[in-house]
Parts: structure tokens; C-alpha cells; sequence
């Protein structure tokens, strides 16, 4: 397993997109990591004599509407974005991974009742969805978590039973039961790393879409409590001055701009390297 | 001597919503220890079907109102789940006709083969071991650098010759081979067929031998099943079957081979009229719509008329020229 990840690493490494992409993820994760040892500044802190300041060497990205340092709050933010974004994903992709198998693998009655669920939850809009949650539960990231579970887990279910079944019928998989694999067998050791390879790339695509969500919801006021420094509430704020500080809304978009491509880009890589037929020979 | 395999009047019906299919009718094949037996026959003729009803890997809707098949003495058909798995791969093994998907894609040769080894003693390098030893005996170039390789980077050719030594890795008492050579060119056909017989030479294992070809039967096989519209119509020794057939449906067969065909034709023969339906076949003999010798007699079941020792066919008019 260690060799096959230093392969996947070091083909990954000769894609000048993937190069990039690992570089602007690394950069996100690293700097969400020790963002308590690079911070400047106390990311809550108000100083009311620095309000609005323009960016200068003191405070990089300039300073809120509190004079709060804005660079201190946006590595704080990431933390927040990566956490939600990292546990919404596996939970929901866990979900989708296990009913996507049951439904692939199931009797008819049951993939129809789970793509009927999988259909209704999709059809459902995101934000009214977030709307009508976070007036039932408190505010805070776990409504945000699971509001973004709730809308997401069906699209891992729908790819996840799709693969199932065309490979469930494959011939490789009869070849197998010939002989003489059994049923966990069969799933875990060649239905489960077939469907893997798509599921990964889809969930390192909704990376992004969860960082938005979560930073959407936060604008609107439903994602994280007031005086968080989420990127959404730095976005928020930055909104309300937009006429005479613009800088603070063009920072807060920054860091959700680098997300969004480093991760799709990345997700765009993992899917031409991890899928065997679509690498190029050696 | 007890057959590696024996089928005994194995019958296959499919729930449809038409009523019962009648997939397979009475097919009796036996496959003695070390020999070759091939079974020929059109599309829809109840092939795959017998090799499923053999790995008992039939669809829900099958059910097998007759018959039995025994592997060395053994009941398939009344076999455990538990002592099935362990008979298919290690007492039978299938080798699929299509290379292309017989292989899964994501994992690399070598882990497909340890994988099926899972129930052979040794640690991985005894079974990576084992594996390129096989390939190697089934002529692929650098077998231990081939373990690594995906199913995609290998031609048809090679990854039939990988299915082979993947089905004789287990050495088997009995082998399946369902059309293994269809999905490749001509080229190729006849060195999988001189594979097989070595494989078959080595391990002396028997083969079921399925095809609709009957160049690469008459090539390999010691005796052959005629097989129509699931029925076996004719058996016997190889040579005898095509130099005499006794069936009309198998003379017109040989006839329709374009192999024979000395002269360039427009249009290759056929036989005419379609498969009769399985749902309500015909009673009697089952090729008596589309036979040219048919009377009425053809509608009570036929006989199996001795031809030459060890040949019969199910026909009231068998012969060369019938009677």
C-alpha cells in the first residue's frame, strides 16, 4: 500500500496541474493547520483605533469594521472550512458509499425505494433546505455539517450503485464467482476498488462545493455564530462596506477561490491517475 | 472409470412472463478423464445456460425441474453452497470468452492471480512465484515484469493466455472453456487451441470445450455434442460426426461453415426458418420445422438411432441420406 501511494504520488508529481493543484491544497492545509503559529494577530481581537485599516505590513489584508486583524481571520476561517468540508464529505460519503452498494447489490424493491430517497433528496434545493434546518437546530457547525450531509450523500449513492451494477454483471465478476469467490469477496476485493476510484474523485470535487456551502451559509447569517471567523462571515462583512473597503471582501474571496480550484484541479488529476485505463502506459 | 464429468438429462427452465422457457431439454454429456469434449451449436442453442446450470451460477428465475450433474463422482447439482465455492476454481475452473472483460480492470495481473490462490498454503512470493511460473508456461514474455502489468496494457491475445493460466493455476480436474478463442483473430485462435491442449497435456485435466466454430472442435476435441435450440440432437467421436453426420441439423451445419467453401459466393448458405420458441416447442423433434426430411412421424419424439459405435443422433430419419 505504501509502495502504491508513492507511485500515485510520483505520477501525480509529472502532471504540472496536478503540481499546482498539491501545491495550493498543501498551502490551504498547512496554513489551517499552524494557523494559531503564523496569525499575526489575535483573530478576534478588536482594536477600534485600526478600524478599516488598508493593508499594510502590520496587518497584511487590512483590518474589519472591529479592527480585527482580516489575514488572522482568514486562516482561521480555514480551519473551520476544512473541518466542516473533511467531516461533511466522509460522513456523507460513508452514507452514499453503503446505500449505493445496497442498492446496487439489493433486490429490486430496494434500489427503487433508495433512488426514489436518493431522487427526493436531490431535488431538494440546498439553501432552502439549509434555511429550514438552521431555524429547527441551534446555529453552529454541526447544522452546517449536517445540512450539507443531508443534500450530498445522494449523488455519492447514485455514482456509487451505478458502478455496482454495471460491474455486478461484468464478466470479470462471473469469471470470479467461477471460482469460487464468495459474496464478501466479491464486494470488498473487486466491487469496492472499482467503485473507489470514481467515489474519490467525487468527493475531492465536493471539497470545494462544501467550503461554499458553508461559507454561503455563514453569509447568510445560518452557518457559524456571530464573531467566528468563518471565510463566509468574513465575506459578510466585507459586503456590508464594500463602497469604502473593498479589500476586506476581496480577501475574504481569495482564500475560497484558491479552495475551489486547487481542489477541483486536484480531483481532475486523481481521476486521470487513479483510473488505470485512462493512465498513460509507462 | 468414472467421468470427470458426467450430465445426466440435465433440463433447464426460465420464469418468463410468457411461461416457462424451456432453456435446456434432457442433455446428457459425459466428459471422461483427459479428454476433450466439445459441445457445437447455433446462438441460443442453450450453451451458456449449460455452463452456468455446471458452475450452478444460474439466474433467480432458472429452475432445474430434471437431471443431475455429477464432477468425479460427485452431485453438483445437490452440492452446499459452501462445498460449491470450493469446487468452482479449484475442481472447475471457466476460462470466459471474452479476454477484453474477463479480466478486472483496477487491479494488476499479479493480483488478480495471487488473489485466487487465496486458498493455496505459502505467503505472497511463493504465490507471485507460482503465478509467473504459470504465465510463463503459457507463453507470455516476462512474466514476473507482467504481474505488475493491468489487464489494459496486454493485448487480446495475452490476456486470453493470463484467463488460461488463471483457470489452470488451480489445476483443475475439469476445465470449461467457453468460446475462449471467438473474441480473438484467426491468427491467435490456432496457438490458444495448442495452449489448451498442452495446458490439458500438463495438468490432464478434462475440457468442455463450448464453440459455434467447428474448425477449432474438429481441431481439438476428442468427441462432440451437436447442441440445438437446447437439445443435444447428435454425439460422437469428432472425425466420425463431420465426415458422417447422422442429423439433418448437423449436416446442414457442416454445410453452412464458410470454411468449406471452395468457391467465392455472394451469399453464405444458412439454414432457413428461425429457432422454433422455447416457451411452446414443437412436440416431437425440435428441428422439424426447419427440416428438409420431416414428416409426421417427426412429431413424436425421436429416437437416439445408433449410427457408428459411439455416434447416435436424435432423428427418425437419421443417416447420410436418410430413411
Amino acid at each position: 500500500m505504501n509502495a502504491f501511494r508513492h507511485t500515485l504520488l510520483g505520477r501525480l508529481l509529472a502532471d504540472p496541474l496536478a503540481v499546482f493543484a498539491l501545491a495550493i491544497v498543501t498551502l490551504l492545509v498547512v496554513s489551517a493547520i499552524f494557523a494559531d503559529v503564523i496569525a499575526p494577530h489575535d483573530p478576534t481581537a478588536m482594536n477600534l483605533v485600526d478600524r478599516f485599516a488598508t493593508p499594510s505590513t502590520t496587518y497584511w489584508m487590512g483590518t474589519d469594521n472591529l479592527g480585527r486583524d482580516t489575514f488572522s481571520r482568514l486562516l482561521q476561517g480555514g480551519r473551520i472550512a476544512l473541518y466542516v468540508a473533511l467531516t461533511a464529505v466522509t460522513i456523507s460519503g460513508l452514507i452514499g458509499l453503503i446505500l449505493g452498494m445496497l442498492a446496487g447489490f439489493g433486490p429490486r424493491w430496494l434500489d427503487n425505494a433508495l433512488l426514489f430517497f436518493f431522487d427526493t433528496l436531490r431535488a431538494y434545493p440546498t439553501i432552502i433546505l439549509a434555511l429550514a434546518l438552521a431555524a429547527l437546530m441551534p446555529r453552529g457547525l454541526g447544522t452546517v455539517i449536517i445540512v450539507v450531509v443531508i443534500t450530498s450523500f445522494a449523488e455519492y449513492g447514485r455514482v456509487v450503485r451505478t458502478q455496482t451494477l454495471s460491474l455486478k454483471n461484468s464478466e470479470f465478476i462471473l469469471a470470479e464467482r467461477a471460482m469460487g469467490a464468495s459474496f464478501a469477496r466479491i464486494v470488498f476485493h473487486h466491487i469496492l476498488p472499482n467503485v473507489l476510484g470514481p467515489f474519490f474523485i467525487l468527493a475531492a470535487m465536493n471539497l470545494p462545493v462544501v467550503i461554499t456551502i458553508e461559507a454561503g451559509m455563514s453569509f447568510l447569517g445560518i452557518g457559524v455564530p456571530p464573531g467566528t471567523p468563518s471565510w463566509g462571515a468574513t465575506l459578510k462583512d466585507g459586503f456590508d462596506y464594500i463602497r469604502t473597503t473593498p479589500w476586506i471582501l476581496l480577501s475574504g474571496g481569495l482564500p475560497l477561490i484558491l479552495a475551489t480550484v486547487g481542489f477541483t484541479f486536484l480531483g481532475e488529476a486523481l481521476r486521470d491517475q487513479l483510473d488505470p485505463r485512462l493512465r498513460k502506459t509507462r | 472409470m468414472t467421468a470427470a464429468l458426467q450430465i445426466d438429462d440435465l433440463t433447464v427452465h426460465y420464469a418468463t412472463r410468457e411461461g416457462a422457457l424451456q432453456a435446456l431439454r434432457d442433455v446428457s454429456i459425459t466428459v471422461p478423464e483427459g479428454k476433450i469434449v466439445g459441445v457445437v451449436g447455433e446462438s441460443g442453442c442453450g450453451k451458456s445456460t449449460l455452463i452456468n446450470a455446471l458452475l450452478q451460477l444460474l439466474p433467480e428465475n432458472a429452475t432445474l425441474p430434471a437431471g443431475r450433474i455429477t464432477l468425479e463422482g460427485e452431485d453438483v447439482t445437490h452440492a452446499s453452497t459452501r462445498r460449491l465455492r470450493q469446487m468452482r476454481g479449484q475442481e472447475m475452473s471457466v476460462i470466459f470468452q471474452d479476454p477484453m472483460t474477463s479480466l478486472n480492470p483496477v487491479l494488476s495481473i499479479g493480483r488478480q492471480m495471487r488473489d485466487i490462490q487465496y486458498r493455496q498454503p505459502g505467503n505472497r512470493t511463493e504465490k507471485d512465484r507460482r503465478s509467473a511460473n504459470m504465465l510463463g508456461r503459457v507463453g507470455i514474455p516476462d512474466p514476473v515484469g507482467k504481474l505488475s502489468a493491468y489487464p489494459h496494457e496486454l493485448s487480446g491475445g495475452m490476456r486470453q493466455r493470463v484467463a488460461i493460466a488463471m483457470a489452470a493455476l488451480m489445476r483443475p480436474r475439469v476445465l470449461i472453456a467457453d468460446e475462449p478463442t471467438t473474441a480473438l483473430d484467426a491468427t491467435l485462435e490456432v496457438q490458444i487451441i495448442e495452449l489448451l491442449k498442452e495446458i490439458q497435456r500438463e495438468i490432464g485435466c478434462a475440457i468442455l470445450f463450448i464453440s459455434h466454430h467447428l474448425g477449432v472442435i474438429a481441431e481439438l476435441c476428442d468427441r462432440v455434442v451437436v447442441m440445438y435450440a437446447g437439445v443435444a440432437v447428435e454425439e460422437g467421436p469428432v472425425e466420425d460426426v463431420f465426415l458422417r453426420p447422422g442429423h439433418p441439423y448437423t449436416i446442414k451445419l457442416i454445410e453452412c461453415d464458410p470454411g468449406r467453401l471452395k468457391v467465392r459466393v455472394a451469399d453464405l448458405p444458412s439454414i432457413p426458418g428461425s429457432l422454433p420458441d422455447l416457451t411452446d416447442p414443437p412436440a416431437g423433434c425440435i428441428f422439424q420445422d426447419r427440416c428438409e426430411r420431416a414428416t409426421e412421424i417427426c412429431a413424436t419424439p425421436p429416437p437416439r438411432a445408433p449410427q457408428r459405435p459411439g455416434h447416435w443422433a436424435a432423428c427418425h430419419h437419421s443417416g447420410p441420406e436418410g430413411s
